[in-house]
């Protein structure tokens, strides 16, 4: 489902699969985005975290994949679409503590089990969509609240 | 109080001096950048056994004051570099979590 609103800036990012040591990088030029377009610095701040973990997910258990950002005068949407292996069970992945990672990632410090919950906790709406095989598309929504300096929405409650 | 206050008393190591004057607001210890992600905040000096390139991805999303490599863990060339890019302070302790996390609370909060 599509918002209305004034689209003001997109860009589009290439995420490679199985590099964990650059991915992370999508995360810093989104935030320096965002800012240099003068967006809200608690928006700046959540979209930075979501767009992490989603690149991480990407980096992590796909072949490689994209992120879009979209910047509309209300909001800040972040797209991340791959061609993995898909999630069969979107709810048990939402569930906090649960990860398919490998052994190699945790010992990196991955496969917390948060990177879900920890892009919900910091969007205001967060849609899944995925075919185990063909791949998955994840859609972020953060909203842009004007008089909103240092609290944000639902926060990290995880 | 400041990093390089905090790296004096605690006697840490900077491998990269970007911002000395940060001010230290408390600690935080995890292995789990998610965790971090989810649960630092802003201004807290993180300590850590990890020492990839994302450490310095996740300190300067949530404002860390520093990354602090307990145990002598030293990382690579590139992840220096990198904090040198983008203004992360990295220091080394020659202590374990426990006994630098320990130090650092009395020092923060006597």
């Amino acid at each position: 489902m599509s918002l209305p609103g004034i689209l003001r800036h997109r860009e589009v990012f290439s995420v490679a699969g199985q590099d964990l040591e650059k991915a992370g990088t999508v995360s810093t030029e989104v935030q320096r985005v965002l800012r240099k377009l003068g967006v809200e610095p608690e928006v700046v701040r959540r979209a930075g975290i979501v767009c992490f973990e989603g690149e991480m997910n990407i980096a992590l258990y796909t072949p490689g994949g994209r992120v879009i950002l979209l910047v509309y005068d209300d909001r800040v949407e972040l797209i991340f679409s791959d061609y993995g292996p898909g999630i069969p069970d979107i709810e048990l992945a939402r569930q906090p503590g649960y990860s398919t990672a490998p052994i190699w990632a945790r010992e990196m410090g991955f496969g917390a089990g948060m990177g879900l919950p920890n892009m919900e906790a910091n969007s205001d709406q967060l849609e899944i969509r995925s075919r185990p095989g063909e791949g998955t598309v994840i859609r972020a929504v953060i909203r842009r609240r004007k008089d909103d300096a240092s609290t944000g929405g639902r926060g990290a409650s995880t | 109080m400041t990093l390089a206050q905090v790296a004096e008393e605690l006697r840490l190591e900077f491998l990269v001096r970007a911002d000395p004057e940060a001010e230290v607001r408390g600690g935080y210890v995890s292995d789990l950048l998610s965790d971090v992600l989810a649960h630092a905040e802003p201004g807290e000096l993180w300590l850590t056994h990890q020492r990839h390139l994302n450490v310095v991805a996740v300190a300067k999303l949530r404002k860390l004051s520093g990354v602090v490599f307990v145990r002598d863990l030293r990382p690579g060339p590139e992840v220096i570099q990198k904090a040198n890019e983008e203004g992360v302070n990295l220091l080394v302790s020659a202590e374990n979590a426990f006994h630098t996390a320990g130090k650092l609370h009395r020092l923060l909060f006597p």
